[in-house]
């Protein structure tokens, strides 16, 4: 088995008082697709930009290739962002540039070549996700599938080593949502790509998913392939797998007892 | 207890504003000798520059107009209406030309700026730049800050000119003043260094302050729209109080003491 991408090991992160992960250690192993679901608001983001070192943990350690991200000087860790690449939620295209500039900026920012061969390059990776009719778009005329493509497009621009999917199923429709997935797995395919995809959409991500991590109540709470997932005899993991309203993730936000509330009991 | 808990608080949270907005000033300030960085200042040069350049100048007619008009009435009663010229001079370039230039400023550029960083903080923009290991202090904040520091003292001398030309066309043409006396006194009363230098000074203190107040607080803003329309307020309402402040404290060192 092939060194893992990205290690993390013993993570704890709180914002301001509030703990996000009591303590999470997991695995990336190079070339695969790597899931990580949970239920919404369990800081799935967080745990991106924690790799991507926009945030740094309160103990423990991010390694990618081996190097603790955390630790290293701002010119090295800039260095180690040419290898990885993230997909924003909303895809984050510059709105004042062309999809075509979009897809040429990280080209035009990181390597001194032509405009001619940046073409060739934007052209190509806007043919991946089949947008090369759009490259004279702005991004305000895309719709949200579309816009998520293109940002793709410009993610995969200078052949990263990791990208890093932030919730890219939600909220498409069962098109678009299609396409992305088709997208996802042919794009880490052919590239040969690392890739980590956060996401709540059970099904699609079930199906292209090479290994699967489940996070809740700020640890890990279930880990394997997708079948061993879908065996796990974890209560929380089934119901968040078949979407059942009360569980161990209780359906009532913490509250006081109902009948204190009405009648006024409580002070 | 609670009450020293919170001035506690509120001292720490400014000390660590001041903190972050100079860390952030520190970035923009040393990331300007790159070439690239000279192409997008000239872009930024034009939004905010020659976009402001309309308002600039219509108020700048106005103010002038109105200062020939108040002057005049109040000069012709001691038969002094000939010093006209000098008086709006000397009020545009020491006062009126930095301070409301800074002014209007604050609300057409200032405001613009802090919303657009805003919002590209809200759409994840500035995270998916320093994702691209581009730093956004580098690419946003510093073509920004350097174009605004650059075109205020411009813009409020293009203002002064405008002004001292809106006096003549008041006190000159319609009020009748001796166009002579108009040019002449005021070229004799005006200093370049005491009036048109410290005027530009002003301006260019007045352009550091209003800029980095608007960048840092749209880098700073929370990303939500309430957030962004907050900082937008603050934006206008912190950089119009330093303007009149530190206009006080420079006039005082500049003309109050000689």
């Amino acid at each position: 088995m092939s060194k893992p991408i990205i290690q993390i090991e013993n993570m704890q992160f709180s914002r301001g008082d509030r703990v996000i992960y009591e303590d999470i250690s997991l695995n990336v192993e190079t070339g695969k697709l790597t899931a990580i679901m949970g239920p919404s608001g369990i800081g799935k983001t967080t745990l991106l930009k924690l790799i991507g070192a926009q945030l740094t943990p309160s103990s423990g350690s991010v390694l990618f290739q081996g190097t603790n991200v955390h630790t290293i000087s701002r010119t090295k860790l800039y260095e180690l962002r040419r290898k990885m690449s993230m997909l924003f939620q909303s895809g984050a295209l510059f709105t004042n540039m062309s999809v075509y500039d979009n897809v040429a900026f990280p080209l035009r920012e990181h390597t001194e070549l032509d405009e001619d061969i940046i073409r060739t390059i934007v052209l190509l990776k806007l043919e991946a996700v089949g947008l090369r009719g759009a490259a004279e778009l702005q991004p305000s005329e895309l719709s949200g599938g579309m816009a998520r493509r293109a940002a793709l497009a410009r993610a995969i621009a200078l052949d990263p080593e990791l990208i890093m999917y932030d919730e890219p199923f939600a909220g498409q429709d069962p098109i678009s949502m299609g396409v992305l997935v088709k997208l996802i797995k042919a794009l880490s395919k052919a590239l040969n790509l690392t890739s980590i995809v956060v996401t709540h959409d059970v099904t699609e991500v079930l199906s292209i998913a090479d290994y699967v991590y489940i996070l809740a109540n700020k640890r890990i709470i279930g880990q394997g392939t997708p079948a061993e997932i879908k065996q796990s005899d974890s209560e929380l993991v089934q119901q968040f797998l078949q979407g059942t309203a009360d569980g161990p993730v209780p359906f009532h936000f913490p509250a006081q007892n109902i009948a204190d509330s009405f009648l006024g009991t409580a002070k | 207890m609670n009450f020293l808990q919170n001035l506690g608080r509120s001292t720490i949270n400014k000390v660590t504003a001041v903190g972050a907005s100079s860390i952030m000033l520190f970035g923009a300030l040393f990331a300007f000798p790159i070439w690239k960085n000279v192409r997008l200042t000239i872009q930024q040069m034009y939004v905010v520059g020659v976009q402001s350049l309309l308002i600039i100048m219509v108020s700048g007619l106005f103010i002038g107009m109105v200062m020939a008009l108040q002057g005049y009435t109040i000069l012709v009663n001691y038969g002094a209406e000939g010093s006209l010229g000098p008086m709006v001079a000397l009020s545009i370039l020491r006062e009126l030309g930095p301070v409301v230039t800074a002014l209007l400023f604050a609300g057409r550029a200032g405001s613009a700026l802090t919303a657009e960083i805003g919002l590209m903080k809200a759409t994840e923009q500035l995270s998916s730049l320093e994702m691209m290991a581009v730093d956004p202090l580098r690419r946003v904040i510093s073509p920004r800050f350097w174009a605004g520091v650059i075109s205020m003292p411009m813009l409020a001398l293009i203002f002064s000119a405008i002004g001292i030309l809106g006096g003549h066309l008041v006190g000159v043409d319609w009020l009748g003043v001796d166009a002579g006396s108009y040019w002449s006194i005021m070229q004799a009363t005006v200093e370049w260094e005491k009036d048109v230098v410290n005027g530009v000074i002003k301006s260019i203190v007045f352009a550091l302050v209003v800029v980095w107040i608007a960048l840092y607080k749209g880098y700073s803003c929370i990303p939500t729209s309430e957030g962004i329309s907050k900082a937008t307020t603050e934006t206008v309402v912190f950089s119009s109080l330093s303007i009149l402040g530190l206009d006080f404290i420079l006039t005082a060192l500049m003309f109050g003491i000689s």
